[in-house]
């Protein structure tokens, strides 16, 4: 594959798509839970559009944390080869 | 009984890869290649013995089961091969004997345990297990895989002389070697339980596995994802299922790694991690130990060992092709190895468990058990743990290795042979999601579960979905932490930094202990030799010649001492 060669991916509004079309089907999959009677474990799991809003959050709070976590725990590349 | 009465199970493996040295060339790819499709030829033969114990050898008054059959020992059998197998293809262009003996030896031994029917027969296997792989940290070859692989093989020859203690104990309390469900409550028993939670990395116990793993060569470690931590998954669930205190431990194995995994710049660590995690799910399985949540560890396992080698192989190309596993020196190699990118992204669809791939048919029957039994906070972390997992494999490593920022690296495609173990292994990936029948069959216990249901379907593309949707948002917003050459601290630092700065300064209080008391000891002795001296010494007060009258004085002061004393009493 020769490197000069221009990839879809490359062009950033192609990537701008690409997100917008991930939150539509989002939005979609969010209207979805009117359209089916929830078989569930638990009442919390009824709540309109909840895996949608904890899966978000979940995902928001460990990148958030992660990032927190690492003015502690990260050390130099070399730290144990010293 | 045809099968076993030439060998017991795997002894092909073992034996057979003893002769690898003398083979050369082409026909030592097609030798290793056989070895397996033998050794699985005599496991299928398996399938139709009575099921119990068979190959049973009297040593030294005990008696040892080298093969039990039964359906649990069967399935992990039959993963164990095809996983072997596909490692084998992975690793068919290296050209070092030692690596090919190494891995045929290791997964030889780990399917060999799992048909072990005493404790003493499984524990020679573990160790073997741990002699053999600790071979393919070290063919590496350089100074920070020798550390690592010797860290490595400490830990785990330690797990297996807790197993052996255990064994002892065990036996010394019931007079019974067999190694069916044990349960806690015995110190033989919770010493048997702490040697498989360290080979299962329990947390705390757990650093070995992100410590070594990545320190292995690019196809060692496809071998080492495989066998040691399904080993000890499989013995949980026969000895301990239904041990109610690893609901909690499989939960917090499954969402500690993920802090972890989003900070991690080794991606092969990152998969370590990851593989950490998905061990918590299935520990929580054997924990809840009814029927559905044990048919959920096991089938989760199978699964798991084809999406985790899969990751493994296609860091494992990237690593080989571009020379290096660094997330912030990686970015735009679709470019370059798209088939690679390709089964690496069905390998992340699968362990994250979307519709259609081989996690979503496994991982949801433990979450069902789960919330059938109503443990809601064990619910939620599984769910939590479960974002965690589209995080650091879903999309972490895809998108840092292949897109991302262009890195300017432009390489080869990944070799044939490793294209082909992954193409294999990604087709069985979507074969399982798509038709889980199959797999389901091969279960322990009669499978009554329907993965795709509407509510599971739906519920399942929400939480992905929105999860990569955060990591979008992240992303554009910069919010996401850049990826930083580092290490992270984690448990290993106690024993790499913390306990050798103890011992050196426990060392160093006894040097300074030790050198007061000599220097005053050399002083006192000193002191009293001077005092002898003095007093015997030529010039000294005893040594002079008394007069008789003197000394009676004395003695009469003494005896007046004496009776004064007396009546005082």
């Amino acid at each position: 594959m020769s490197p000069g060669r221009k990839h879809w991916l490359d062009e950033p509004r192609n990537v701008t798509r690409l997100v917008w079309t991930l939150a539509s089907v989002c939005v979609a999959l969010v209207i979805g839970d009117l359209a089916y009677h929830k078989h569930v474990h638990f009442g919390f799991e009824a709540w309109f559009g909840f895996y949608g809003f904890f899966g978000f959050a979940a995902f928001f709070f460990i990148v958030i944390a992660g990032k927190h976590l690492r003015k502690i725990l990260m050390r130099d590349e070399d730290y144990y080869d010293e | 009984m045809s099968s076993l009465s030439v060998l017991p199970p795997a002894w092909i493996l073992i034996l057979g890869a003893l002769l690898v040295p003398l083979i050369r060339g082409r026909s030592r790819i097609a030798y290793v290649l056989a070895l397996p499709v033998l050794s699985f030829v005599q496991l299928l033969g398996l399938f139709g013995v009575p099921e119990g114990a068979h190959l049973q050898v009297e040593l030294l008054g005990y008696t040892l089961t080298l093969a039990r059959v039964d359906k649990l020992s069967l399935v992990f059998g039959v993963i164990f091969h095809l996983v072997a197998f596909l490692s084998i293809i992975y690793a068919a262009h290296v050209k070092d004997a030692v690596q090919h003996i190494a891995g045929l030896v290791y997964a030889g031994a780990g399917i060999a345990a799992v048909f072990a029917g005493d404790l003493i027969t499984l524990f020679v296997y573990w160790e073997l297990t741990a002699i053999a792989s600790v071979f393919l940290i070290w063919a590496r070859r350089t100074e920070r895989s020798y550390r690592a692989g010797m860290r490595y093989l400490i830990i785990q020859v330690g797990s297996g002389v807790l197993l052996l203690a255990g064994t002892i104990l065990h036996y010394r309390a019931t007079g019974s070697l067999a190694f069916d469900h044990l349960g806690l409550g015995s110190l033989g028993t919770d010493l048997i339980f702490l040697a498989f939670g360290i080979k299962c990395a329990f947390p705390f116990l757990h650093n070995w596995l992100q410590d070594a793993y990545p320190e292995a060569t690019v196809t060692g470690t496809v071998f080492l994802s495989a066998f040691t931590t399904k080993l000890a998954v499989y013995a949980l669930a026969r000895g301990y299922a239904g041990t109610e205190i690893l609901i909690p431990i499989g939960v917090i194995m499954t969402i500690f790694p993920i802090f972890f995994a989003v900070i991690e710049n080794d991606l092969r660590r990152v998969l370590a991690y990851s593989l950490n995690n998905q061990l918590g799910f299935m520990v929580v399985g054997i924990g809840v130990g009814t029927e559905m949540a044990l048919n959920g560890t096991v089938s989760h396992a199978f699964a798991h060992l084809l999406y985790k080698a899969l990751l493994f192989m296609s860091m494992g190309a990237v690593l080989y092709r571009a020379g290096t596993i660094k997330a912030s020196e990686l970015g735009g190699l679709y470019k370059s190895m798209p088939l690679t990118a390709t089964f690496c992204i069905i390998g992340a669809l699968s362990i994250s468990a979307f519709p259609l791939f081989s996690g979503f048919v496994s991982k949801s029957m433990i979450i069902s058990a789960v919330g059938e039994h109503h443990l809601t906070l064990a619910f939620l972390g599984l769910m939590f743990a479960s974002a965690g997992v589209m995080e650091h494999s879903g999309i972490k490593i895809p998108f840092f290795a292949f897109f991302a920022h262009d890195s300017g690296i432009r390489c080869k495609e990944a070799p044939a042979n490793m294209l082909i173990a992954m193409g294999v292994t990604a087709a069985l990936c979507i074969g399982i999601g798509v038709v889980p029948g199959p797999l389901y069959s091969l279960l322990p216990y009669e499978v009554e579960y329907q993965p795709y249901t509407a509510t599971h379907v739906m519920t399942s593309f929400q939480l992905l979905l929105w999860a990569a949707l955060a990591f979008a948002v992240l992303i554009r917003t910069g919010l996401y932490p850049a990826e930083t050459p580092s290490v992270n601290l984690d448990f290993d630092w106690t024993y790499r930094r913390l306990l050798p700065r103890v011992v050196g300064a426990v060392g160093r209080g006894f040097r300074w202990v030790e050198g007061r008391v000599l220097d005053r000891a050399q002083r006192n002795i000193g002191k009293f030799l001077d005092g002898v001296y003095r007093h015997h010494g030529p010039p000294g007060v005893f040594a002079r010649t008394w007069p008789t009258g003197s000394t009676v004085l004395w003695i009469a002061v003494m005896l007046a001492a004496y009776l004064l004393l007396y009546y005082l009493r």
